[in-house]
């Protein structure tokens, strides 16, 4: 049950929990029950609404940055992870095998925005050996939803 | 002197009488906006891979006819997989025949064994077809009513009372459309032994059969003594959401799919190649597409049960297929009614259940191959509808 909740609310978490409940066959209270848990274990992280900001506004700028960076004694790629996490302007950051060591996404209100945050916050840092910005141009999927879905479903209204 | 077109259509096109769900729809169709619950397919597009790894094919340029029968990869493929799912499987070069949907392997299989003046036993409420398919070709059908009572499920008795000397053949359909109604196991095995007692030919139509939400589905084929005495028809436009590729098949005794593939060559020639590459990759890889689409449907089973049971539309439980067959008995309007008010007044399609059969009078069929929202919506207005015309 707790895979199938998190399904649901993965697809759309508005759907309340008496609704949950009757599409699973479960009460209610043991719906709110496994939420609640799921959110204290921080298997539901936050609820948030999927948000295409380039359909308001056309100048936030986002990029993808790799970064290669020496690990340090005892603490491997953490402190340095964190360093760069904790920054609002980073909206993601992973630890990658291949060529670099951390992917770091970041947002900001323009293309010097970006490039400034680089420059002076990102590649300054110590043990930071070398950055490489790459600029995303448009976003076609995100989180696994097609942006701009041209394919629109056209039934028949009424079909036999 | 205006030519009238008319005085050329045959007698026995013209005694056809027009399919229920043709009127509503033209209606329907002249509205905007309309939250529909009275469509037969699902709302999920082809999984992608299948279309993916169809149109690889015909890039490559597998755009020609196939062997009448269909293509052997897919043949082979199909009783692969009944073999595994319901224990039954077919020799692949002379017991199965691919089709143009199960439509046209229904029609076949009716004027394979229907000589003028035979009698075919349909069990209503069902599918529009099934009976015009029996008219069309000359043979007499004979209608068994089923009942809510006893969960829209047909009996061996009930049908034994409507057989006579000429009848040749029943038309099964479960899990059923429209009204979501499955058989179990027990039963369909009286009506095996009526038809082994009685000589008769069971047409089964299983399209639905993956879409089976409690217990599993039971192929009348796979019951002892009935692999020969059924034509069996599936196809892929339910499970694998791939209504508009037009492909099925009919599976069974050698000599009937042997006479099916007669009137096949002849009206058909083959079903396309696009969806025949399509059906093969969908019994290859489509086995996770398809659960994730039939999980999705059961929660929306169980949530539309519920919403209209709480409004007062009485629903006995489906357990298969993708439609609700609420009794329409609280708003005292007969089925036609219904619907049309309910299309005029609130924009929600749903479908009259006398569109499927007498039978069906009292109650309408809804379909839940919508998203939670859209069925959400329309049944928040069919109960705004409700309490309009509350006496």
């Amino acid at each position: 049950m707790r895979e199938d909740i998190l399904r649901i609310l993965d697809e759309n978490d508005q759907v309340d929990p008496a609704t949950i409940a009757t599409m699973l066959g479960a009460t209610e209270d043991e719906v709110r029950a496994t939420i609640a848990e799921l959110e204290k274990s921080k298997a539901i992280v936050k609820y948030h609404a999927l948000v295409n900001w380039e359909k308001v506004n056309d100048d936030l700028v986002q990029a993808l940055i790799d970064v290669k960076v020496s690990p340090q004694r005892d603490v491997g790629f953490d402190q340095i992870a964190e360093r760069i996490y904790r920054f609002p302007e980073v909206k993601s950051v992973y630890l990658m095998s291949g060529a670099y060591d951390l992917s770091v996404a970041v947002q900001g209100k323009s293309l010097k925005d970006v490039a400034s945050f680089v420059a002076t916050k990102l590649a300054t840092l110590d043990h930071v050996l070398s950055t490489t910005t790459h600029f995303i141009l448009r976003k076609y999927k995100e989180e696994g939803v097609i942006l701009e879905d041209k394919a629109e479903l056209k039934r028949l209204v009424v079909s036999p | 002197m205006t030519f009238d077109g008319s005085r050329y259509v045959s007698n026995a096109v013209k005694a056809l009488p027009p399919s229920g769900i043709r009127k509503f729809f033209d209606l329907a169709a002249q509205m905007e906006n309309v939250i529909s619950l009275g469509v037969g397919e699902p709302d999920f597009i082809t999984p992608w891979h299948i279309i993916e790894s169809s149109f690889y094919s015909a890039e490559r340029g597998h755009t020609s006819y196939t062997s009448n029968l269909g293509l052997l990869e897919l043949r082979q493929a199909i009783s692969d997989y009944l073999e595994a799912k319901h224990g039954v499987g077919y020799d692949p070069t002379n017991e199965v025949l691919v089709t143009t949907g199960v439509s046209e392997a229904l029609d076949v299989a009716i004027r394979t064994l229907v000589s003028p003046g035979d009698e075919v036993i349909v069990i209503e409420p069902c599918y529009v077809s099934y009976k015009a398919c029996v008219l069309l070709a000359g043979g007499t059908p004979v209608i068994v009513d089923t009942h809510v009572d006893n969960g829209f499920r047909v009996t061996a008795e009930d049908i034994a009372s409507r057989l006579s000397d000429r009848t040749k053949a029943i038309v099964l359909s479960y899990p059923n459309n429209p009204t979501g109604a499955v058989m179990d196991c027990a039963t369909l095995q009286r009506i095996a032994e009526l038809a082994q007692e009685r000589d008769l030919i069971v047409i089964s139509d299983e399209i639905y059969s993956e879409l089976t939400y409690e217990g599993t589905h039971t192929c009348i084929a796979a019951l002892p003594g009935m692999r020969e005495r059924t034509v069996l028809l599936n196809g892929f436009s339910k499970a694998y959401a791939m209504t508009g590729w037009r492909i099925g098949y009919a599976c069974g005794n050698k000599h009937i799919i042997g006479g099916m593939m007669k009137i096949h060559q002849y009206t058909m020639l083959c079903a396309p190649i696009i969806a025949q590459k399509a059906a093969i990759e969908a019994l290859r890889y489509g086995e996770e597409a398809k659960q994730r689409m039939v999980a999705e449907y059961d929660q929306r089973r169980r949530f539309i049960v519920e919403r209209l049971n709480a409004i007062g539309l009485t629903c006995f439980e489906p357990t298969g297929a993708f439609y609700a067959f609420p009794s329409i008995a609280a708003s005292g309007m007969t089925s036609e009614e219904f619907c049309n008010e309910l299309l005029r007044e609130q924009s929600v399609a749903v479908v009259p259940g006398n569109a499927f059969g007498a039978c069906g009078e009292g109650f309408v069929r809804c379909s839940y191959a919508a998203s939670l929202q859209e069925i959400s919506e329309a049944v928040t207005r069919m109960e705004r509808f409700l309490a309009d015309h509350a006496r």
